[in-house]
């Protein structure tokens, strides 16, 4: 049934038709609404979970770390510093290699304090082991909720899912949303049953000590699960669009045909993009949906008879001097002995607008770049010129 | 080799004989010993036990050498000597 709803909302109907059974969060901006509406979904008896309010995000995830432990599906959500908080919990979850589902309302870390978004807080996590999902809409949203169930439950990836969405922009904005009706998504995601769990029928320990001779060996298991959750993800989204009409990829290609400039972003900033693409001649787009495990291939091809790609992302390596996706697609390139040019465009920065002029902006440095100017590799877009 | 180094089977830890990390070994001397048990009851690793006869002893395949025992002896029975091979 089609609905108007804010992007939170969509999550929250998601995660109730996940038939989710442990929720723990702890509300931050801009996430808070999506644990309110669960709380309330859980309070009326919509949704029978158990909803456990802790005292930080830490605790949040490790809550649903031990949930997830004696096989219950759990889920949670935060942003920020909330995000930041839980970071060494994070690699606890995919090292135990627990299904958890988070989504991330993506927002600016501080200081200077700043509760807009940006993508710097989820892209400071890309490497504890977790898979990251991009989106651009808020169906894309509730779609990509459903899908992660699947994914990460899944016994060849069994990792946490993280499913990042840009905060205010999607979490506080309205849409249209098609909602899939329970028995479409019961069908879909067959129930949890993890092969070992916290049984007192059938003990085991986890989370044991694991010595030098073993560590590594636990790592390369987790790396490998990443490489089977690229395909993982493609599958599912397959099934998906046969199921639901509607499929996303692990990249969406927009205009990406013989086109001299690409430009590469994450999440809701496609939007504004595409409108902006469809002014040029040779002018395309690619929207990198799954970032973690890093679609390595499927980049390589949408960009591989470019000669200049821009990378607009809403996050800054510090000390790297560009964004840290930038430096992934020029990875890419290495890995593949591609020519293409990779430039950096740093933008959206604490909620900064990313107007369709900077967007402009962008494509003019690329442009020059193809013709064989000189430009620098890193450009901010809509930065302030003169600052007091 | 569990996904998530899960251990599916219990009791598995008495195969990992900790004796090796050991640098001083506890000598119990039964002359001194009053039976109080508490070498028994704060050995960490649990690895002192009392005979029927009622003498202590340390399982050397497992006491990592800590000393709580020796610390906790009211009568100081027990010694902590230096282990040498």
């Amino acid at each position: 049934m089609r609905e108007m709803l804010h992007g939170s909302k969509a999550v929250a109907k998601a995660v109730k038709l996940c038939d989710v059974d442990v929720v723990a969060a702890y509300p931050i901006t801009p996430q808070t609404p999506i644990v309110e509406y669960i709380a309330q979904m859980v309070a009326d008896g919509e949704l029978r979970a158990e909803y456990i309010m802790v005292e930080s995000e830490h605790t949040a995830m490790s809550a649903c770390i031990g949930a997830s432990a004696t096989g219950a599906r759990t889920f949670t959500a935060t942003s920020s510093q909330g995000l930041a908080y839980m970071h060494e919990v994070l690699f606890i979850a995919s090292g135990m290699r627990l299904p958890i589902v988070m989504v991330n309302a993506n927002r600016a870390l501080s200081a200077p304090i700043n509760i807009w978004n940006d993508q710097s807080d989820s892209i400071a996590e890309r490497d504890s082991g977790w898979v990251q999902i991009y989106v651009e809409t808020n169906q894309e949203a509730l779609d990509s909720v459903i899908q992660a169930y699947r994914i990460a439950e899944d016994k060849e990836v069994l990792l946490p899912v993280m499913v990042c969405m840009d905060g205010f922009v999607l979490t506080h904005t309205m849409e249209p949303v098609d909602v899939p009706s329970q028995e479409e998504v019961s069908g879909f995601i067959p129930p949890f049953e993890p092969e070992l769990k916290l049984d007192p029928e059938q003990p085991v320990t986890m989370g044991a000590l694991g010595e030098p001779q073993w560590y590594m060996e636990f790592r390369k298991q987790q790396d490998e699960a990443m490489e089977r959750a690229l395909e993982k993800v493609k599958e599912v989204d397959l099934e998906f669009a046969r199921t639901f009409g509607r499929g996303y990829g692990l990249i969406e290609e927009y205009k990406t045909e013989d086109a001299e400039v690409v430009l590469l972003t994450m999440g809701s900033l496609a939007g504004t993009i595409k409108d902006v693409v469809d002014r040029y001649e040779g002018v395309g787009l690619v929207r990198l949906r799954l970032y973690r495990p890093l679609p390595v291939e499927e980049i390589a091809r949408a960009i591989g008879n470019a000669a200049v790609v821009g990378v607009l992302e809403k996050d800054i390596a510090l000390g790297l001097g560009e964004g840290a996706l930038c430096t992934e697609v020029k990875k890419v390139c290495y890995d593949r002995g591609l020519e293409t040019r990779v430039l950096s465009f740093v933008c959206g920065l604490g909620g900064r607008d990313v107007r369709m002029e900077d967007v402009e902006h962008a494509i003019e440095v690329c442009r020059r770049a193809a013709k064989g100017e000189k430009v620098s590799p890193t450009t901010w877009l809509g930065l302030r010129e003169a600052v007091p | 080799m569990k996904p998530g180094a899960v251990i599916s089977e219990p009791g598995s830890t008495v195969r990992n004989r900790t004796g090796g990390w050991r640098v001083f070994r506890p000598v119990f001397d039964m002359k001194e010993c009053i039976d109080c048990g508490n070498c028994w009851i704060f050995c960490p690793e649990s690895c002192v036990s009392r005979s029927e006869e009622g003498e202590y002893s340390a399982d050397l395949d497992y006491c990592k050498g800590c000393g709580i025992c020796a610390n906790e002896c009211p009568t100081e029975a027990i010694k902590m000597e230096l282990e040498e091979k």
